[in-house]
């Protein structure tokens, strides 16, 4: 508690000072300034329903980058949050209320990738930019040159990690090791075998198992016995935690590199001391020595109780890249902010340093963490 | 690695067959397959990890408390699920079947309630205890695991074959109406076959717990599936024929993985049971059924 209470004051000074520096910087600025730009901002998000989490996480990240923004006076943003209950025809009637009738300048959201494909060609017709904060599946941003997101798609993430590790292992041969019986896991091991290949790397064996088994000493024998230099593997967390201790109980100590499905603090839960030397990768990581981060993590808390996850800080981000564009474009037009939001380049936000590439997709390091002393750490 | 992987199919196979051992019981007295003997094994294991991981207490401790709990659950599953069927005048044979299934689902979700879903750590000083031969580790675990198995499938056969008590259970599952005018308490033959087998389920689940590390309440499902496909292949209600079902089968997934393919490891059981029902369709250690037994 003392020391939660120490990183808090140290946070409000940080934060303090950055105000302060603020207004010293604006102060030149917005004497001559014109009033702020007035606009409306939609957003799709599940606000009900089963995926109501999620929706919960991205509003609640939007809505404390709305006050900073405002506050800073530059733009006003009247904020029309719309409920898609995870279902694409719901999001579909929220987006044409959206642009139709609130005459929103431009949209965050939806959730869903598949609410995405069919929300993004109706506000690519309308002219309407329109920013995935969520959504990971592929071609996402080909619907149209008005639609953006800042969602890492699942491609890029793996090949981050296993290029950190094979950089400072280096490693020469691997093991693949996937669940077969899983949508996630299996397109998880489809980037990793292309990586792999791309990065010339020997493939020794790809072993395969299923869901719920609780015995992998047969797959993992015949790896340690191939003697890799790593073993990539893409499982749940719940698999993922088995294979990692009955593998350093029988002795194979090499690294792990695990997908995305690994990516959770229940991996060492569930394997305790044989989660050490994972290594994974992933756009947010909320214990980040950056104050840009800390400072996010303690807002956000003190707000909503309860630590940002990857979607609160997504949408966080969204809101800021979608807010300086239009801060860049000068007037609520929505062709203007489409083209001025086309532009963005390394944008410093709670995610690392973001651009969008020439087919408005994400371009962003993802952070690779390896778990150290119980805990996911960065890895270098 | 040929070794290593032949101690990881003993093993493996050892489990099976102890799980199996419990099915073909009491198949072999009651005609039904017990589908709830998975469900009863992945409650044995949790019971042993409570006790070892909260309670704190010595592995016997462990086991005795599984057999315990295992065999009063057999008992209540005899009691509720399968002697009111058997009472009852031209209830179908396959209805108690259908009540066990009834009673795995309810196990099932009760495990989920009180322990929670995913991966459960079983952790015992006993399953670290482990020796050099050449290169080969062996732990301590897998060689208690075979003698367990092998001790329960001498032990079952002995005394199904050669014990008063044993042969009044033959003569149950012979005739259950002629046994009862000859003087055998035909319902205390029954609840004493289900416990029995309860309770060797409730050994084979604090077994997997020490080999494997990990346990969760979905496991017994796969494993009931396992263990229903080995008795098949075994020949129904034969006790050898459990014992050396599990262990082909143990092995046959362990080699599959070592030198084909992993993807087909679960594939490998059925191929086996349909090869081996094709041959002989009483399984391998089957007997042709006389006659009509009744």
């Amino acid at each position: 508690m003392k020391r939660n209470l120490r990183v808090l004051s140290v946070i409000a000074s940080l934060l303090f000072a950055l105000v302060f520096m603020g207004a010293q910087k604006a102060k030149p600025a917005a004497k001559p300034s014109a009033p702020p730009i007035k606009a409306k901002i939609g957003v799709i998000s599940i606000i009900t329903g089963a995926g109501a989490a999620y929706g919960e996480a991205i509003t609640n990240g939007i809505k404390l980058a709305r006050d900073e923004v405002n506050a800073k006076g530059e733009v006003d943003i009247d904020l029309k949050i719309e409920d898609s209950t995870g279902k694409a025809e719901q999001a579909l009637s929220a987006a044409q209320k959206l642009i139709n009738s609130e005459k929103v300048v431009a949209i965050l959201g939806p959730t869903l990738s598949t609410e995405m494909k069919v929300v993004g060609p109706e506000a690519n017709a309308s002219g309407v930019p329109i920013m995935g904060t969520s959504n990971t599946a592929a071609g996402i941003t080909q619907i149209g040159k008005f639609v953006f997101r800042n969602s890492m798609p699942e491609s890029q993430a793996i090949p981050a990690s296993i290029g950190a590790a094979v950089k400072k292992y280096h490693i020469k041969k691997v093991a693949l090791l996937y669940g077969n019986d899983d949508v996630f896991t299996k397109s998880g091991f489809d980037t990793m075998k292309a990586v792999t290949e791309k990065m010339k790397l020997k493939i020794l064996t790809v072993e395969e198992f299923q869901k719920g088994q609780a015995d992998y000493k047969a797959q993992l024998t015949k790896i340690a016995s191939l003697k890799p230099d790593a073993v990539f593997c893409s499982a749940l967390y719940n698999e993922g935690g088995v294979i990692l201790a009955q593998a350093r109980k029988m002795g194979l100590k090499v690294p792990f590199v695990g997908g995305n499905g690994f990516n959770s603090p229940k991996v060492i839960e569930i394997a305790k001391g044989a989660a050490e030397g994972l290594i994974v990768a992933t756009p947010w990581f909320g214990d980040k020595n950056d104050p840009k981060v800390k400072a996010f993590v303690a807002k956000y808390q003190k707000a909503y109780g309860k630590k940002p996850d990857q979607f609160a800080a997504q949408a966080y981000d969204a809101y800021y890249i979608m807010t300086n564009a239009l801060k860049a474009a000068g007037t609520a037009d929505r062709a203007k902010l489409r083209d001025s939001l086309a532009t963005t380049k390394n944008f410093q936000g709670v995610l690392g340093k973001f651009s969008f590439d020439a087919e408005r997709d994400v371009v962003m390091q993802p952070n690779v963490l390896i778990v150290k002393g119980g805990k996911f750490a960065i890895f270098n | 690695m040929f070794l290593e992987q032949l101690i990881n199919g003993i093993t493996q196979g050892s489990i099976y067959a102890i799980v199996a051992l419990g099915y073909t019981l009491v198949f072999g007295v009651l005609d039904i397959i017990n589908m709830a003997h998975g469900e009863i094994f992945m409650f044995g294991s949790f019971v042993g990890l409570l006790v070892v991981t909260k309670a704190g207490a010595p592995l016997p401790v462990a086991f005795l408390a599984a057999i315990v709990s295992t065999a009063a659950m057999g008992l209540l599953l005899e009691r509720f699920a399968l002697r009111p069927l058997r009472t009852r005048r031209g209830a179908s044979h396959l209805a108690s079947m259908i009540s066990t299934i009834g009673v795995s689902i309810l196990l099932e979700n009760l495990a989920h309630k009180l322990f929670g879903a995913g991966n459960h750590l079983f952790e015992t000083p006993f399953a670290e205890i482990s020796f050099k031969i050449g290169p080969l580790t062996i732990y301590l675990v897998q060689v208690v695991i075979l003698v367990i198995s092998l001790l329960l499938m001498v032990g079952l056969a002995l005394w199904l074959s050669r014990s008063r008590l044993g042969k009044a259970l033959r003569a149950t599952a012979e005739n259950l109406e002629t046994a009862g005018l000859l003087g055998v308490d035909t319902n205390r033959m029954i609840t004493a076959t289900v416990v029995i087998a309860s309770a060797m389920g409730g050994v084979a689940g604090v077994l997997v717990g020490m080999a494997f590390n990990y346990i969760n309440n979905q496991m017994g499902l796969s494993m009931g599936l396992k263990g229903l496909a080995i008795i098949i292949f075994g020949g129904m209600g034969s006790v050898y024929g459990a014992m050396a079902g599990g262990l082909i089968l143990g092995l046959s997934e362990t080699f599959m993985v070592a030198y084909g393919s992993s993807g087909y490891r679960d594939a490998i059981a059925f191929v086996l049971i349909i090869v081996v029902l094709l041959l002989k369709p009483q399984g391998l250690f089957g007997v042709a059924p006389a006659e009509a037994k009744r």
